[in-house]
């Protein structure tokens, strides 16, 4: 199977800064992504569960975005801008795609 | 003082509270029960449809008067001033940064819903009625402590900068939209409309309320557990400090206002209560870094439950003195 290179980009962010973290996604010109519900976790800022909560402020979410290595620093400076100040993990790993054309 | 200690005791042993104290007991344990997002999601909608409607319904039964107004202004003074009074006690008593001490005192500005519908079933119990706007003021306290605290931090960074948006978000946060929407459909539709739902949002209230403490509870003996070691002595003082100094406000408007003993009890919790819902959420946009644990820990963890217990027994025995109701 053909497969091509591509980079995987997981932010992982508290939920009340999901609007504008996709709005300064979207502004960069990335508009193909994934966001997913995280179930809890622990990290420098303490421990931290979905469960029961009913205001977003201890909700953390993953946003996953696949794309050519070219785009890369376009979504990881539109990121940072909204990462910066809040909790939150930014990675980058290489991965392989089908469709190349998609990304 | 016998009286108090009998409504505190009759309090202690309700199902609400117990609820509350059982949810506290088994996170504390390190139980596995816990009440899924989306169900202590569709809890706290259920409550605050109820309320809002249920006030609604109240005032369109009773009328817009000018004490109507006047309350809604002295909700809104009392929620903008009540930070500043929790930032200088803030000051006095920890050592936190001006970041969470800010970011802890708009939590105190702004309301508990769920400490204000307790306030009414004590009320009930208590045989007493309050003015149906009280739900009304409820709303408009939420989002004024929030500005309050942005001012405080940028007099301090000498940034008067706010993000764009920030204050559609702040106002448009769900809980404010529902509360005051199902409040304009009660005063709307009036008696009859309520009639028409009461099976739903009147009868199973108190039961519904009893699984949403029990949630409550959980999250709070999760905080205490996790995080009570970043409050030091002082936070938890002012932790049951402020809510008095709140209620003790309220009342003075209350009295201003000449409330009823219901209204007046109300208006204090109201002031003696501290938001764990629209604040801590928008203190993530505003203040990030803001310490989210140590003003979910004061709020959800000390004040809420010193509220619950102690609090409402206390600002419905002064006011009671104080209206001689």
């Amino acid at each position: 199977m053909q497969t091509h290179p591509a980079k995987r980009v997981e932010i992982i962010i508290e939920a009340p800064a999901q609007r504008r973290l996709v709005r300064a996604m979207n502004d960069a010109g990335i508009d193909a992504y994934t966001i997913l519900p995280v179930l809890g976790g622990s990290g420098r800022s303490g421990r931290w569960s979905r469960d029961g909560q009913v205001s977003t402020a201890s909700g953390m979410i993953s946003v996953t975005c696949i794309l050519r290595s070219d785009r890369l620093d376009g979504l990881l400076n539109a990121a940072l801008e909204v990462v910066e100040r809040h909790i939150g993990v930014v990675s980058v790993t290489d991965c392989e795609v089908l469709r190349a054309e998609r990304f | 003082m016998d009286g108090i200690l009998a409504l505190a005791a009759a309090n202690l042993i309700s199902p609400v509270i117990l609820s509350f104290a059982l949810g506290v007991a088994a996170a504390l344990a390190r139980s596995d029960l816990t009440v899924p997002e989306a169900a202590a999601k569709a809890l706290s909608i259920y409550l605050l449809f109820a309320i809002g409607f249920k006030g609604g319904a109240a005032v369109a039964a009773n009328g817009i008067d000018a004490r109507l107004v006047g309350t809604l202004i002295a909700g809104l003074i009392l929620s903008a001033l009540l930070p500043f009074v929790a930032f200088a006690l803030l000051k006095v008593l920890t050592n936190l940064s001006r970041t969470d001490a800010a970011a802890v005192a708009a939590h105190y500005g702004s309301i508990s819903i769920v400490t204000f519908v307790a306030g009414t079933t004590v009320l009930e119990s208590a045989g007493l009625t309050a003015e149906g706007y009280m739900v009304a003021t409820a709303a408009v306290m939420e989002a004024p402590a929030i500005l309050s605290a942005l001012w405080l931090i940028s007099r301090g960074n000498g940034d008067d900068e706010m993000e764009p948006g920030l204050w559609r978000e702040i106002l448009l946060n769900g809980s404010i939209v529902l509360l005051v929407g199902s409040f304009i459909i009660g005063a709307v539709t009036g008696q009859d409309g309520l009639d028409s739902i009461a099976s739903f949002i009147v009868a199973p209230f108190t039961g519904v309320l009893c699984l949403f403490l029990l949630d409550m509870g959980l999250v709070a003996g999760r905080g205490l557990r996790t995080s009570a070691r970043l409050l030091g002595a002082g936070a938890i003082v002012f932790g049951v400090t402020m809510p008095l100094v709140g209620s003790l406000a309220g009342l003075g408007a209350a009295l201003l206002l000449g409330l009823s003993t219901g209204g007046a009890m109300l208006l204090m919790t109201l002031s003696a209560s501290a938001s764990y819902i629209a604040v801590p959420a928008a203190m993530r946009v505003a203040l990030p870094e803001a310490n989210p644990s140590i003003y979910l820990t004061l709020s959800l963890g000390v004040t809420f439950p010193f509220n619950l217990t102690i609090g409402l027994p206390i600002y419905l025995a002064i006011a009671r003195f104080a209206t001689g109701g």
